[in-house]
Formats: structure tokens, sequence, C-alpha cells
């Protein structure tokens, strides 16, 4: 059997670790997911962080906007390994992500995209 | 003139540079001057994702920005010169001394620096070395966003 996936979670500020506290509080499953925060970094340590949190292991990175620091570093990193790179995190991919870390790297990232896409709704 | 922002910068284009500054200074250039970038076609794809499509990201090496500065303060647009080191901005400066006001937005630790604001990280060094550039006629400040006051490099020692 393969090594379960990491997912590396990637913001501005706390919220990063804030979702993987959250993700872990609700689905009980613990150590999938790494925070990584931007704070106090240049765009090289950005980098090194997220290097460090992917180290060697199979992973999904998720980045909080779509542009940016955190995206750029994101993908600088990427383009090092075959590490697909997904925006526009929230709880809801996160929580599937953390179910299906069996997946390959990239079956995973179009996987977290649909389901993160799918639970923006608005309620009548 | 219409180079209204003279930034460095070293997470580059990025929020505070486009939602911050740009979006209020009604800006409709960025000008990224920057030896790494200015040569890698694949990163320039990267920061103009996150550029609106009303702005134009322009690209180019310390040399060429030095070429071309003059054409940016001749543009009818407002536009942001932004570069990712003090280094950069100070050989901007000294090839163009109409780079007249240097914004500090954002440097952060690295080994030899300490904290001087919560977004600036300087040496003792580079503290003197802006200092001299203030001395010498330019005006430089410490201000991440427009909301926030500029600091005067003179505050800072």
């Amino acid at each position: 059997m393969s090594e379960p996936l990491r997912g590396v979670v990637v913001s501005h500020g706390d919220i990063a670790q804030a979702m993987v506290a959250a993700v872990e509080q609700i689905s009980g499953v613990k150590g999938a997911l790494v925070p990584v925060s931007n704070t106090g970094c240049d765009r090289g340590s950005i980098v090194k962080r997220i290097g460090d949190a992917v180290a060697d292991h199979p992973a999904v990175v998720f980045v909080d906007l779509p542009s940016g620091s955190c995206l750029i570093a994101a993908m600088q990193r990427a383009r090092d390994g075959q590490v697909p790179v997904v925006t526009g995190v929230n709880l809801p991919m996160l929580i599937d992500f953390v179910f299906h870390r069996e997946l390959s790297p990239e079956a995973a990232a179009a996987r977290v995209v649909k389901a993160g896409a799918d639970s923006i709704k608005q309620p009548a | 003139m219409t180079v209204v922002l003279h930034r460095v910068d070293d997470r580059l284009i990025h929020g505070q540079v486009v939602v911050g500054w740009a979006a209020p200074l009604g800006v409709g250039f960025i000008a990224l001057v920057d030896d790494q970038v200015g040569t890698s076609a694949w990163e320039q794809d990267l920061y103009r994702m996150g550029v609106p499509s009303s702005v134009e990201a322009i690209f180019t090496t310390l040399a060429e920005g030095v070429r071309r500065y003059p054409e940016w303060a001749a543009d009818s647009r407002r536009g942001i010169v932004l570069t990712g080191d003090i280094e950069t901005m100070a050989g901007l400066r000294q090839a163009r001394p109409e780079v007249s006001h240097i914004n500090l937005g954002g440097l952060h630790l690295k080994p030899g620096r300490r904290e001087r604001l919560p977004y600036l990280y300087l040496s003792d060094e580079e503290l003197k070395f802006l200092l001299a550039l203030d001395g010498a006629g330019a005006v430089v400040t410490a201000q991440d966003v427009p909301t926030s006051a500029p600091v005067p490099i003179r505050a800072l020692t």
C-alpha cells in the first residue's frame, strides 16, 4: 500500500492553522494536514516552509487565494516536484481530502476542486 | 508625475500591492523591476495571474527598467514601480533621480536583520544605507498599506 497523501494548507495569517484544527475536530482525522502561514516571510522563505511541510511525501498543496505570495510560492515548490496546487481552500474540500488520501495526488486534487466548488451554495 | 508609488516589497506583486495600493490609487500599470522575474517568462505568468485585467503588468530587469523609466514617467496612466529589494530600487534611483520618493512596503526576516516595524526587518547596514539615501535627497518612508501612516526612515533609528 502506498503512503497516504499529505495535505499542506498555505494561507495568509493564521487561517491555515485554524482550518486544519477545524478539519481535525470535524473529521477526527489527525496528522493528514500541515498548516503553513506566510506571516513574516519573504518569497524565498514561504517556498522553504512549503518545501519543509511537503518534505518527500506525496502531497497536495492547498492555497487560500488564487493569486499572491502563497500561490506563487506554492507554484514554485510544485515546479520542483509532482505536487498539485489547489486554490480557494475551504473546509469541505479539506474534509473530503482527508477521507481520500489513498488517491494519486492528481486525482485527489481534481476531486477536492469539485468538492470545494460544490459546497458553495445559496440556500433558499 | 505618473509613477505614483516606488515600492520595495520582497513579496513583489501580491495582495497588498494589488488590492491595497493599486486599486485606491487607480493605477493602470505595475512595473516590476527584478532581475530574476524579469528573465523568467514562467514566473511572469504567475505574477500576472494576480493582476486585474484593467492593470498592465510590466516585467523588466534593472538595466531594462532604467532604460524604460522615462516611458513610465511619461505614461498617461498612473503607475507603480516595484522592486523586491533595496539594492534594485537604489540602482534605479541612482540612474533615474526622478525616483524621489521610496516606499518600504515589506521586507521580512533574514539573517542579520531585526524588526523595525511589523512588516519591516532591516540589518543595521541596510538602515544606514537607507538613511544615506534619504539624506542624499530621496524621501524614504515605510508604509505597508495606504490606510497606515507613513513612517520616515529617520524615525527608525
